[in-house]
């Protein structure tokens, strides 16, 4: 095969990130799934998942992480969907220098943001733990909620607010009626962004909380440290895929696809 | 054709004039409404609207009766849409009121009012569907479940979209989303239908029957309709009464025939249909001297001697095989076929260039002769003080005024004095590049009289002159204004003590 004949088709071109794909992506996790079945001397089996169903401290992690996710993602809306309102709402030019002054923290490394917040607690001699956490979390995805909705919102075409005044509607009301149902798929990507992170985070709860609360990221990383309990942390891992799955899969039939397109 | 003899040329001074009148014109073919006859529904009473520093209503009054079909008509930008939203309360007033059925609403929110808008782009909510469309606003007037589904039915059976309720509006064509849009704002029974260029997304067949159906809508409905278009053609076909407006004026209210007939302007006789626009002499009562040469016409009360805008119509014009009782001979220099008729330019002996429209076609290079009846001439009054304009002493030789400065003749006065510029008839020349005249402009009109045009050129301060040249320029060129020094006389605004 001659090379320009080769590099003129543009389905070859995918072949690097074909390569990429089944070094990094696909075989980790047939890795991940072979060892989740095996015992630690390669035997099949099912313990691992019993073990976790049955063992208290892993499911409860489990259980407490989706907690503070659903916390971490309440207070990003709370927070987000307001500010992303405001900032759709004012000029454009205000309005572009406001957005990137809240996405100015993404540019930094977030276990930097986490140490930082860590120092401020400490100066404002605020004990660590839970808040910090929750704190902390809100803190570093803020941004990640706020994007996606500030973008939908300002794509929004404003006559369809007109219209809901013209047609009898109060400031308020074409805001509920209009402006909230248009603005969901923004909210689901955000929620996406949101929620699925924080699941699986650790380092940052460690930090934040002096290791006394702990997540499920922690319980993996843990478990996949040790080369005997390495069988386990892979069932931790593929539990934790299957409900991300289950998730992106059920947001994402709401969410219009070229919202989700987004993240 | 027939032409009202008496209309006083007080009427068609200005545009200003005709907007504090209350058109005086009968009502459309619909019964209902006669009970109301007398009644303004709306009353808009000299509103002004700036954008910035840009004015695009300026001064305007419009009174509609209950029930009429109201047509405002102008070019784009000439602030109709504007107008439009000001009376949904979707835009707000600087100066001026509107009053809707005796009471004050300028500074009332949209929601409080008894108007409802077809938006140009429908703006119909990609969320809802066909049914929750048109139920959106009757839900938030808490009407019952089964009274929201009975209306939804009957306009839906109005727009002709039976059974269309649960359709995805996206994936509607263009005309049935300009039906739903109707339909849903007619389903909350306004007072007043307000349509912002609903048809002009469609295609000229669907433009055409959707035009029927809204004359239609109209009568079975009994409400007013306040319609918006730059499509002159369909203003004559829909309207009881037009309103043309330019540069935010209101230029002329009346019926179509009125106002195809009796354009008061240049500019509404070149914007309605096809004109022949000269300028002529009023000689004498019943007398116009035009293209040098005297005819009867119908019109009087103009000064002796004063110095009008004569409109013909191109179907007015009698063309026929050359004869010696012809009023004008001339040559014909096209001729296209139109569908229903020829289409031909004649340029007559004294070199005017005529358009005519006949049945009867004459090809290119056959001599002709010309007729027009006295009442096919169209007398206007032209526009007062043209090329005067307020400017201010520079020094012993020059002046300035449109935003530049001028060499002129020397006066002895002092410099910074206040003066009225008055531009001679004699040439001001237009140049390609704006620093090769004094001062800048853009030009923002053009009538064609016949041997040359006329161009409305906007200065850079605002202030507006008339140029009489043989070239050929565009709408929107930028050009520089070059004026002769002996062309320009300068007089003092007010005496120095």
């Amino acid at each position: 095969m001659k090379s320009p004949v080769f590099l003129m088709k543009r389905s070859n071109w995918a072949i690097p990130y074909a390569l990429f794909l089944a070094l990094f992506v696909v075989i980790p996790l047939f890795l991940i799934a072979v060892y989740a079945f095996r015992n630690t001397s390669g035997g099949f089996t099912l313990a691992n998942f019993t073990k976790f169903f049955t063992q208290s401290e892993a499911l409860n992690t489990f259980i407490y992480s989706i907690g503070i996710a659903l916390v971490t993602t309440g207070v990003c809306i709370l927070v987000g969907y307001p500010a992303a309102y405001i900032l759709s709402n004012s000029e454009l030019t205000k309005g572009r220098a406001l957005v990137i002054l809240f996405i100015l923290p993404m540019w930094i490394n977030i276990l930097m943001r986490s140490l930082a917040t860590v120092a401020l607690f400490d100066f404002m001699h605020i004990k660590l733990g839970e808040g910090a956490l929750i704190f902390g979390l809100s803190y570093d995805f803020l941004p990640f909620m706020i994007y996606p909705i500030y973008n939908t919102i300002l794509k929004i075409d404003k006559s369809y607010l007109e219209a809901a005044r013209d047609l009898g509607a109060t400031r308020f009301q074409s805001f509920t009626h209009v402006i909230l149902p248009l603005s969901v798929p923004g909210i689901v990507s955000g929620i996406l962004m949101v929620f699925l992170p924080t699941i699986s985070t650790f380092a940052i709860s460690e930090i934040l909380t002096l290791n006394t609360k702990r997540l499920f990221g922690s319980i993996i990383q843990d478990n996949m440290m040790m080369s005997d309990t390495m069988n386990y942390g892979a069932a931790l891992s593929l539990v934790m895929l299957v409900i991300i799955g289950i998730t992106t899969v059920l947001t994402g039939d709401k969410g219009s696809s070229d919202q989700t397109a987004l993240i | 054709m027939s032409v009202k003899p008496n209309s006083t040329p007080a009427e068609s001074l200005s545009g200003k004039d005709c907007t504090q009148r209350p058109p005086d014109i009968p009502l459309g073919g619909n019964n209902i409404i006669n009970e109301d006859l007398g009644t303004y529904i709306i009353e808009i009473d000299h509103i002004s609207k700036w954008f910035g520093d840009k004015q695009v209503l300026d001064d305007v009054s419009l009174f509609v009766k209950k029930g009429e079909f109201v047509t405002i008509l102008g070019p784009s930008g000439c602030g109709k849409t504007t107008l439009l939203r000001i009376l949904a309360g979707l835009t707000m007033t600087d100066k001026g009121s509107v009053r809707m059925n005796g009471r004050d609403i300028t500074e009332i929110p949209p929601h409080k009012r008894p108007t409802n808008t077809v938006f140009q782009r429908y703006a119909l909510f990609p969320h809802l569907n066909v049914y929750d469309n048109i139920a959106f606003g009757l839900k938030l007037k808490k009407t019952p479940q089964e009274e929201i589904e009975k209306q939804v039915r009957r306009v839906l059976k109005i727009v002709g979209l039976t059974d269309y309720e649960e359709r995805d509006v996206e994936s509607l064509s263009g005309g049935q989303q300009q039906r739903v849009a109707i339909a849903r704002a007619i389903v909350n029974k306004p007072q007043v239908l307000l349509l912002d260029e609903p048809l002009a997304a469609l295609d000229l067949k669907m433009r055409q029957d959707m035009q029927m159906e809204l004359k239609q809508m109209h009568k079975q409905l009994g409400i007013t309709f306040i319609y918006v278009t730059h499509d002159q053609e369909e203003a004559l076909t829909l309207s009881d009464t037009i309103v043309v407006m330019n540069k935010g004026k209101v230029q002329q209210i009346g019926t179509p025939t009125d106002i195809y007939n009796e354009p008061v302007n240049p500019f509404v006789a070149d914007f309605i249909g096809d004109s022949n626009i000269l300028n002529g002499i009023m000689k004498s009562d019943f007398h116009v001297q035009t293209m040098y040469q005297d005819f009867e016409c119908v019109d009087k009360g103009f000064a002796p001697d004063e110095r009008v805008d004569v409109v013909i119509r191109p179907e007015d014009i009698y063309i026929m095989q050359r004869n010696d009782s012809a009023q004008i001979k001339g040559v014909v220099q096209s001729c296209i076929f139109k569908g229903v008729h020829y289409e031909m330019a004649v340029l007559t002996e004294k070199g005017y260039e005529l358009l005519i429209q006949d049945y009867n076609a004459f090809e290119a290079g056959s001599e002709v002769s010309l007729i027009i009846k006295p009442n096919d001439f169209h007398v206007m009054h032209k526009e007062q003080n043209i090329n005067v304009l307020k400017g201010v002493v520079e020094n012993s030789n020059h002046v300035s005024f449109l935003g530049g400065s001028f060499e002129c003749l020397p006066h002895g006065l002092e410099t910074g004095t206040e003066v009225s510029v008055r531009l001679t008839d004699r040439k001001i020349e237009l140049m390609d590049y704006t620093d090769e005249g004094g001062a800048a402009g853009c030009v923002s009109f053009i009538l064609y009289k016949g041997n040359h045009y006329q161009l409305t050129v906007t200065a850079d301060n605002g202030d507006e002159i008339q140029v009489y040249t043989n070239e050929v320029w565009d709408d929107g060129d930028i050009v520089g204004i070059r004026i002769l020094p002996e062309d320009i006389i300068i007089t003092p605004l007010k005496e120095k003590e």
